[in-house]
């Protein structure tokens, strides 16, 4: 019985088609330009929704913005230029992916700071631990000897 | 040197802290707008039928005026109307309309039910105008000054704390200067 329910769960899963937001009537003609703007549109943030792409979302916005781009395309822009268009109306913000510059500079590089710090302070620490005439690794002195002999006689 | 291993969690923890305070009072889907203190992009709009005057970039010149981004599909548009309607009656105003992806006769009967406090408005049948307002959801409004640059954009509608802390203040300023 679970077999079969997962097998028709699997069948029914099989059948849906892979989800596009990419309507058949936006598809541009030209095979290369198509795939041009598939790329920009995964790279480009729908603001509606806010965490997919404009390639991913269906809100009427992102529809907007993936005719907008194909408009460009068509019309000779490089990819950065598309990005650049957009960019100047909606800000940073419209990229997935933000940009290096001084604004971002804690988001990129604030992860390598934190490796560069635990690093640091493993080399400290190990370094301590191997230093020579350690507290812990100081022999034992004439007293101490006498008393763990005493001990493990007593034990044997 | 020892000490460290005690003040340096301390300070990244205040560090952290300091960062979540500041971040919690932050709207997370607010998007800042870079039209801000930026001439109001080039654009020219039709009249809605009937109308005489549509909008333009043109038209935003001169003046300290207001451009709100409406439709009559959208809900929250009717819910800022009456503030609106009373910063260009009682507060005198110049507001001026793009009416986004509506269809001329919803947006007609609306202004006819609601009122119309604009001065002008301008019909955005196809969004494309307002994609170069930098809008991504209706309502908008932006403060324009005399030279038209856009000074000040509200996404989402107009709430009297806003008009009050903020673009009232902010149009009797740009009236000065």
């Amino acid at each position: 019985m679970k077999r079969h329910l997962i097998a028709a769960c699997a069948l029914l899963a099989l059948s849906i088609p892979a989800a596009r937001a990419v309507e058949p009537s936006e598809v541009l003609p030209d095979p290369a330009l198509e795939a041009r703007a598939r790329e920009i549109s995964k790279d480009l943030r729908c603001l509606v929704c806010q965490n997919q792409s404009i390639d991913d979302s269906n809100a009427d916005l992102a529809r907007d913005l993936r005719r907008l781009v194909r408009e460009r395309l068509v019309a000779g822009d490089g990819n950065d230029q598309v990005k650049s268009f957009l960019v100047d109306r909606y800000g940073d913000y419209v990229l997935l992916r933000p940009p290096f510059k001084s604004t971002t500079l804690l988001l990129w590089g604030g992860p390598f700071a934190l490796l560069a710090m635990g690093a640091a302070g493993v080399a400290v620490y190990l370094r301590r631990r191997q230093g020579p005439g350690g507290s812990d690794t100081a022999p034992l002195t004439e007293d101490e000897r006498r008393r763990l002999d005493a001990l493990l006689k007593d034990q044997g | 040197m020892r000490r460290l291993i005690f003040v340096v969690p301390l300070l990244l923890f205040a560090g952290v802290g300091a960062a979540f305070y500041v971040g919690f009072d932050r709207d997370p889907q607010a998007i800042p707008s870079v039209l801000i203190d930026k001439p109001v992009p080039t654009f020219a709009l039709p009249p809605l039928p009937g109308q005489s005057a549509g909008l333009s970039s043109e038209d935003l010149k001169g003046d300290v005026q207001l451009v709100n981004v409406f439709a009559s599909w959208c809900v929250p548009c009717k819910l800022e109307h009456p503030i609106i309607t009373r910063l260009a009656r009682e507060q005198g105003v110049t507001v001026r309309g793009i009416n986004y992806k509506d269809k001329p006769e919803d947006a007609l009967n609306w202004l006819a039910r609601n009122g119309n406090p604009y001065a002008t408005i301008g019909a955005d049948a196809d969004g494309r105008a307002a994609i170069d307002w930098g809008v991504y959801g209706v309502p908008e409004t932006f403060l324009i000054d005399r030279q038209g640059r856009i000074r000040f954009k509200q996404a989402g509608p107009l709430t009297p704390e806003v008009v009050e802390k903020q673009i009232l203040p902010l149009v009797k300023e740009l009236r000065k200067g």
